[in-house]
């Protein structure tokens, strides 16, 4: 008999640069963003609330978020498939892991065009 | 094989007490699971960081509200490890990004370079812990 396991296949390589163009993406992000906070003006409600308002951030902010949603996604299906043997235990965990981060990015979504 | 040779219990078994106390890691793999350790944390709390980015964004109350809400010590504490899992993970990061495309592969320099995130992302907790506080 073929015991056969659910590891999937071929998606190793795109997963794995995946994870590095994401996380350049991410990196650029972070710094233009402390650099700009830190160099504005003190942050009240009015300054965070149209810098959030501008076009150009609430499209780099979601780019962020996409990114940070594929990222994760990777990210934690490795630490679930390292730790967790039982492969109905895993598929439940990374089913779960997936529609919490669809909540995460819809709720960001949601956050940018109020 | 020499007689009479210490002959070691094999085979060993990672057990808890074995990782904390007996086996050592290499400052590398330091970095290396405290980067695996603040993604997971990152993970869990963006629900706590989105509540937050919503609350301040939706109205005046909001932001005032949350601007309270980060005075408070436990708050401020638990955004520190959350500023502090960042770092690492951004500069710990880089490292694998260099590692990838063979900089600083040598054992010398691979060791160099943990101290130099884990430095670094100290001092960055620092530096903007002290900007938030």
């Amino acid at each position: 008999m073929v015991t056969r396991t659910v590891v999937g296949a071929h998606y190793g390589l795109r997963d794995w640069l995946a994870q590095r163009i994401t996380a350049v993406v991410m990196a650029v992000f972070s710094a233009i963003i402390v650099i700009v906070l830190m160099l504005g003006q003190p942050i009240s409600y009015a300054v965070w609330r149209d810098f959030f308002a501008q076009g150009w951030m609430r499209v780099a902010t979601l780019l962020f978020a996409a990114s940070v949603a594929w990222h994760m996604w990777v990210g934690v299906r490795d630490i679930l498939m390292d730790y967790v043997k039982p492969t109905g235990v895993r598929l439940s965990a990374q089913v779960l892991v997936l529609l919490v981060i669809a909540g995460y990015l819809g709720w960001t979504v949601q956050i940018l065009w109020r | 094989m020499a007689a009479g040779a210490a002959k070691k219990p094999r085979p060993k078994y990672l057990s808890l007490t074995a990782l904390l106390f007996e086996i050592r890691l290499p400052l590398a793999g330091w970095v290396s699971i405290l980067h695996r350790a603040s993604g997971a944390l990152l993970f869990a709390s963006t629900v706590w960081l989105l509540f937050m980015l919503d609350r301040s964004l939706a109205s005046p109350r909001g932001f005032d509200f949350v601007r309270h809400y980060l005075g408070l010590a436990p708050v401020k504490l638990a955004l520190l490890v959350l500023v502090w899992a960042y770092c690492h993970h951004f500069c710990a990061g880089i490292r694998f990004l260099l590692l990838d495309l063979h900089k600083g592969v040598d054992k010398a320099r691979a060791r160099a370079s943990s101290i130099a995130v884990l430095v670094a992302s100290l001092a960055l907790t620092v530096f903007f812990g002290a900007r938030l506080w």
